[in-house]
């Protein structure tokens, strides 16, 4: 019998493509297997629930989750997938797999542990038809070709939906981090710092330049902090955005201070030759912005030195 | 188009109107350069704040409008340079070395003030 169906599932294995649309049931005896199939199940429910969820604590999987938590979950993916099975309709698999991807992944909850407990109920109810159907050997092998693919289409619908739902994450976070990255903060009347962290590329950089320019004529700068002590490394392509960002701060009428080279930085750039001399540099950032309120005429002083001072 | 200039104390100002052609620009250089003169003008201001685009020919001109009136005694320097226009300009390599560069005009006559007064104090 296992080299029967192993063969079974061979042939079905052009079966397997994502996110396919799932064909209408046209054949009658298909349809009606399908309906005795889901009666089975579902009248089998708590039986079968509970063996699955046995089966996913034996397989360590889900155990970010609570036991409580595992069988909530297990119980409505148990009862989708009935529904799915009976109905056909792929939409409506999607926006579950969409659902239960947006609840669970936040949990920690992996890819492999999604896919392996939705091929684990595959494999339950397998079992529990082999079982049910084990006298009737025909009956057994056309009820097997009505719930395989059907079967194959949801796990991978659900774990089409997890990959997809992970991947709108990444890219949201993405977009977060790089609008949070580029913050143009004032720190005096006329002086703006931009601390820059991580990676430059072209996006960023011209990303980066226009905020600058943005905050230089809203906040009417004079003198502009460029701190890039986060900045790892730095190539050719990145000092001359560097350079840009410079020169088109100078056609504001703005002065630029770069801070935070660090002697990697420093001996990249001399090594490859990019032109800094248009660049006014200081150390640190905290010389930078004693270097900026030069420019601007300011003076600190401490409050003990000015209260000695005669008025 | 005509730009007009205005005197204002020791000071030039020119500023433009609405986009300007090439042979307007030239006519502003020669006027500002002949008043410069005329009217004994220590500082000049050009006022860009209108225009959205700026060329190659535009900002050869300006420098050398910069670099003329500078023979002739008066410090040049161009105001409201909106960002984008500097964004663009610098991608084109158009970065008006050498020309003084302000954001707005009070912040122009700020810097001719100070720049005037050094001289002054030297002299």
């Amino acid at each position: 019998m296992g080299d029967q169906r192993a063969k079974r599932n061979e042939d079905k294995g052009q079966g397997i493509s994502p996110a396919r649309e799932m064909p209408p049931p046209d054949d009658v005896s298909t349809v009606s297997l399908l309906r005795e199939l889901v009666a089975h199940l579902r009248k089998n429910r708590t039986q079968l629930r509970e063996e699955w969820a046995r089966r996913i604590t034996a397989a360590k999987l889900l155990g970010a989750m609570t036991s409580e938590e595992m069988f909530a979950e297990a119980t409505s993916v148990y009862d989708n997938y009935v529904e799915v099975l009976e109905t056909g309709a792929v939409e409506a698999l999607q926006a579950y797999a969409r659902d239960l991807s947006e609840r669970i992944i936040p949990r920690g909850v992996e890819t492999d542990e999604v896919v392996g407990i939705v091929l684990l109920l595959r494999d339950v109810l397998a079992r529990s038809l082999f079982a049910k159907y084990q006298t009737d050997f025909q009956l057994l092998n056309r009820i097997l070709d009505a719930y395989e693919p059907a079967a194959n289409r949801i796990a991978n619908t659900v774990a089409v939906g997890f990959v997809q739902e992970r991947e709108r994450i990444i890219r949201q976070q993405q977009e977060a981090i790089r609008e949070l990255s580029t913050p143009v903060l004032q720190v005096r009347e006329r002086l703006l710092i931009l601390p820059i962290i991580g990676v430059i590329d072209s996006q960023r950089a011209r990303q980066l330049t226009e905020q600058l320019l943005r905050g230089i004529r809203t906040n009417r700068a004079k003198v502009v902090v460029i701190d890039i002590t986060g900045v790892a490394a730095m190539d050719a392509t990145v000092a001359n955005h560097l350079v840009q960002t410079v020169e088109a701060s100078r056609l504001l009428g703005a002065t630029v201070i770069v801070t935070g080279l660090s002697p990697e930085i420093a001996q990249t750039l001399v090594t490859i030759g990019v032109d800094l001399g248009k660049m006014n540099t200081v150390g640190d950032l905290q010389g930078g912005i004693e270097e900026a309120e030069r420019l601007l005429g300011y003076k600190v002083t401490p409050f003990s030195e000015i209260s000695q001072q005669p008025i | 188009m005509e730009v007009p200039i205005l005197k204002q104390g020791l000071y030039l100002i020119a500023s433009i109107q609405a986009a300007l052609s090439d042979l307007d620009l030239v006519h502003l250089r020669d006027a500002l350069a002949e008043k410069v003169g005329k009217f004994r003008a220590r500082g000049v201001i050009v006022d860009v704040t209108v225009l959205d685009v700026m060329d190659s020919f535009a900002s050869r001109t300006l420098r050398d409008l910069a670099h003329m009136t500078r023979l002739r005694g008066a410090e040049t320097v161009i105001v409201g340079i909106q960002p984008e226009v500097a964004f663009a300009m610098v991608q084109l390599g158009l970065t008006l070395e050498g020309v003084d560069t302000a954001l707005d005009l009070e912040e122009g006559l700020a810097f001719l003030d100070k720049k005037t007064k050094r001289h002054a104090s030297r002299g």
